[in-house]
C-alpha cells in the first residue's frame, strides 16, 4: 500500500498532462480557451461600464444622494436635478407600448406560425425583418408626420370624449405626448415580437399538436391550450426583449414626447424619457454637476434595465415551475 | 491579389506622408456658426495648402469644456464662458482663454397661426408672459394690442421651445432676463433652462416641425434657419420702441450699438440693444482661443486664421446668412490677436 500510494498520485498529473497536451494539439483546448475569452469580454463590458457610469456620476451622486430618485427638479441654472419625471417617462412609455405591442404581436405571430399558409408566413417574415431592421430615426420621422396628426384629430377625440373623465385621457393633446411615444414605441418593438414568437411556436413538436389533435380538440385549441403555453417561456423572451428596447429607445421618443420633465397623469400630456434627455442634452451641459446628472441618469437606466431584466427572469422560472408541475 | 495589397500598401503609407507633413488644427463647439465656419476652414485650407482646420460641431457647452480639457486646440461658443469657467481654464493652464467674436446671429419668434398671413408684432411683455405662462390666449390684449387689425384666434398659445442644450435658447433666454425681472428671477439664462410652459422640440428643425403640426403654437428658431426655410417670423419691438424685423442689417445693427463699450474680454450681450433700427434678440458668436500655445506652428496659424477671418473672412458671411461684425469689433480684435502667445 505505501508503495503503490506514490504511483497513485503522480499518476494524476502526469495522465492529467497528458490529456492536456493532446487536448491541445487536437484543438479542443485553444478553441475553448479563445471562446471563454470571448464570453469574458462580456461581462468585462458590462462591468467596465458600471464601473465608468458609477465613477464618473461621484459629484452628483454625493450632493443629492437617493434624494435623486424621488426629486421632480431638473434646473440647470440653479444645478438642481432629480431623476423622477425622467423614470415615469421612460415606463409610462415603455408600458403603453407594451400594452399595445403584446397582444398584436403574439397574435401576429400565432397567424403566421400556426394557421397562414408557409408561402404567406415566410413573405410576411421578410417584411417584419425589414421592419425590424428599419433605423428608428425613420420610425420617428413616421411619428411626427402621421401619428401626432392622427393623434390629435382621431385618438384623442375618440377617446378624451367618452373616457375624458379618467385622469389618464384628462386634459388637452398637443399631439405630442406620452401616448403618442408609447405608440410609436409599440409600431418599433411588435416585429421583434413576432419574429422571436413565431421561431418559438414553430419549433414547438409535431407531436403536441398531433396529440392535441387526436384527442379531439379543434385546431385552435391545440393551438392555444398546447401549442402556445409549451411555447410560452420562449414569447416572454421575446416580450423583454421588446421592453429592452422600449426602455432605451431614444430618437424616435424624443421626437414625439414632447421633452417636457413633468409628471403628468394623463397619457396626453407630453414627458421625458431617460435616454432622450441624455441624447438632448449631454453635449450642451455646462457645469461638471450637470454632466454628472447625466451620467446618474445613465447609471438611473442601467439600473432599471437590470431590474426589470431580473424581474422577467423570476417571472420565467416562476411560471415554468407552474408548468411543470400542471403537466405532471 | 498580392500586387493589389502591395499597392494599396504604398497608397496608404503614402497617404499617410503627406497627412503628416500638413498641420491639423483641432477645434470643437458651437453648432450655430458651423455652415460658415466650415466654409472658412475650407477656403483657408485653399489658400495655405500645408494647413487644416477641423472642426467638429458638438454644441458650445462641449467646445468650452473640450478647450478646457485641452483636447482641442481652440473652442467656439454661442454664449460666453462664465466667469467659474474662465476660472476653472485658468487653474488649469495657468494661463487665460481668449475670446473672439466672429459673426453675429439672431433668433426670431415664430408661430402658427391660421389665418394669419402678415408677421405679427411682439413686445417684450408679450414675450414674456407667454414663456412664464402668464399669456395663454393668442387674442390676449398684450398680444393684440400690437397687432391692431389682425383678428387673432381664442385659441390657447401652445409654447415650443427647444429641448437639447443650446446657443440659441442661451440668446433667448438672455433677452428674456433682460425685459422680464420675473423671468431672471424665476427661471434665469443658460444653454437649457427650467421652462415654465411648453414643449420641447429637438435642434431648430425639431422645433419648426412641431410649430407645423401644431395649430396656435408659439416658439423661436434662429434667423438663418428660418430665412433658409422660409418660416414666417415676427417683429419684436426694440429698447428704442420701434418694431424691429430681424435681418442682416438689424442684427449688424444690434452689434454696432454695443461695440462703443465693448469690454476688453469681448464677452457682451447685445440682447435688447439700444439704437432705433437693432433688432433686440442679436448676439455674437465666439471663438475661443487659448492664450498661451506652445506649439510655434499652431499658434502662428490659429493668429494667421483669426487675421484672416476678421479681413476676408467676414466677406463670407452674407452669403450665408451671418451678419458681419461692426468695424469698430473688427478693429479691436485685431489687437487683441496680440495676445495670443
Amino acid at each position: 500500500m505505501a508503495t503503490a500510494n506514490p504511483t497513485v498520485q503522480s499518476a494524476g498529473p502526469i495522465s492529467g498532462s497528458r490529456s492536456f497536451l493532446s487536448k491541445l494539439r487536437e484543438g479542443d483546448e485553444i478553441a475553448r480557451l479563445i471562446t471563454f475569452i470571448f464570453a469574458a469580454t462580456v461581462v468585462l463590458i458590462t462591468v467596465a461600464l458600471v464601473y465608468e457610469l458609477w465613477t464618473s456620476s461621484v459629484l452628483a451622486r454625493h450632493k443629492f444622494g437617493l434624494h435623486f430618485f424621488v426629486s421632480e427638479a431638473w434646473d440647470p441654472v440653479l444645478d438642481e436635478f432629480g431623476a423622477l419625471p425622467f423614470i415615469y417617462g421612460t415606463l409610462v412609455t415603455s408600458a403603453v407600448s407594451l400594452l399595445i405591442a403584446i397582444p398584436l404581436g403574439i397574435g401576429a405571430s400565432i397567424f403566421l406560425a400556426e394557421l397562414a399558409p408557409p408561402r404567406i408566413s415566410d413573405t410576411l417574415q421578410f417584411f417584419i425583418d425589414l421592419l425590424a431592421a428599419v433605423p428608428s430615426v425613420i420610425y420617428g420621422l413616421l411619428g411626427i408626420f402621421i401619428v401626432v396628426p392622427m393623434m390629435r384629430n382621431v385618438i384623442y377625440p375618440a377617446l378624451n370624449k367618452p373616457f375624458g373623465f379618467l385622469p389618464i385621457f384628462k386634459g388637452p393633446s398637443y399631439g405630442v405626448g406620452m401616448l403618442t411615444a408609447g405608440i410609436v414605441l409599440a409600431i418599433m418593438v411588435i416585429p421583434y415580437i413576432i419574429s422571436v414568437s413565431r421561431e418559438v411556436l414553430l419549433s414547438v413538436p409535431r407531436d403536441q399538436r398531433e396529440a392535441a389533435l387526436a384527442l379531439g380538440s379543434t385546431r385552435w385549441e391545440s393551438t392555444w391550450k398546447v401549442v402556445v403555453p409549451f411555447a410560452r417561456t420562449g414569447i416572454m423572451g421575446s416580450v423583454f426583449l421588446a421592453l429592452a428596447r422600449a426602455l432605451g429607445e431614444t430618437m424616435a421618443v424624443t421626437m414625439v414626447i414632447g421633452n417636457t420633465p413633468k409628471i403628468a397623469a394623463s397619457l396626453f400630456a407630453p414627458g421625458y424619457s431617460i435616454a432622450a434627455v441624455i441624447a438632448n442634452d449631454f453635449t450642451e451641459a455646462t457645469g461638471e454637476l450637470q454632466t454628472q446628472s447625466y451620467i446618474e441618469l445613465g447609471l438611473v437606466l442601467f439600473l432599471l434595465t437590470f431590474i426589470l431584466n431580473g424581474l422577467a427572469r423570476i417571472l420565467i422560472i416562476v411560471t415554468t415551475q407552474k408548468g411543470s408541475k400542471v403537466s405532471n | 491579389m498580392k500586387r493589389t495589397a502591395v499597392l494599396l500598401m504604398a497608397v496608404l503609407v503614402a497617404g499617410g506622408l503627406v497627412w503628416a507633413q500638413g498641420l491639423l488644427i483641432n477645434g470643437a463647439g458651437a453648432t450655430f456658426p458651423y455652415p460658415i465656419y466650415s466654409k472658412w476652414f475650407d477656403v483657408y485650407h485653399q489658400k495655405n495648402g500645408s494647413l487644416q482646420f477641423n472642426y467638429q460641431s458638438v454644441g458650445s457647452g462641449a467646445g468650452i469644456k473640450q478647450v478646457t480639457e485641452g483636447t482641442v486646440d481652440f473652442g467656439a461658443t454661442d454664449g460666453p464662458m462664465n466667469d467659474e469657467q474662465l476660472k476653472a481654464y485658468q487653474d488649469k493652464h495657468g494661463s487665460a482663454i481668449l475670446h473672439f467674436p466672429t459673426v453675429l446671429g439672431a433668433v426670431v419668434p415664430t408661430y402658427n397661426l391660421s389665418g394669419v398671413s402678415g408677421s405679427l408684432n411682439f413686445t417684450p411683455e408679450a414675450l414674456a408672459g407667454i414663456f412664464l405662462g402668464k399669456i395663454t390666449k393668442w387674442n390676449d390684449p398684450a398680444i393684440a394690442g400690437a397687432n391692431k387689425g389682425v383678428s387673432l384666434p381664442a385659441g390657447d398659445i401652445v409654447v415650443v421651445h427647444r429641448s437639447d442644450g443650446s446657443g440659441t435658447t442661451y440668446v433667448w433666454t438672455d433677452y428674456l432676463c433682460k425685459i422680464s425681472d420675473e423671468w431672471k428671477s424665476k427661471v434665469n439664462k443658460s444653454t437649457s433652462v427650467n421652462w415654465p410652459v411648453g414643449l420641447g422640440g429637438k435642434g431648430n428643425e425639431g422645433v419648426t416641425a412641431l410649430i407645423k403640426q401644431t395649430p396656435n403654437s408659439f416658439g423661436y428658431v434662429e434667423l438663418i434657419y428660418a430665412a433658409q426655410n422660409n418660416i414666417p417670423y415676427g417683429t419684436v419691438r426694440n429698447a428704442a420702441g420701434t418694431f424691429v424685423k430681424a435681418d442682416l442689417k438689424s442684427v449688424s445693427e444690434a452689434a454696432a450699438g454695443a461695440a462703443k463699450d465693448m469690454p476688453e474680454d469681448f464677452r457682451v450681450s447685445i440682447t435688447n440693444a439700444p439704437g432705433k433700427t437693432a433688432y433686440p434678440i442679436s448676439s455674437f458668436t465666439w471663438l475661443l482661443v487659448p492664450s498661451k500655445i506652445q506649439d510655434n506652428a499652431k499658434r502662428e496659424a490659429i493668429k494667421g486664421f483669426l487675421t484672416w477671418m476678421l479681413a476676408d473672412g467676414q466677406s463670407y458671411a452674407e452669403q450665408l446668412s451671418y451678419a458681419q461684425l461692426p468695424k469698430a469689433v473688427i478693429e479691436k480684435e485685431k489687437k487683441a490677436i496680440a495676445k495670443v502667445q
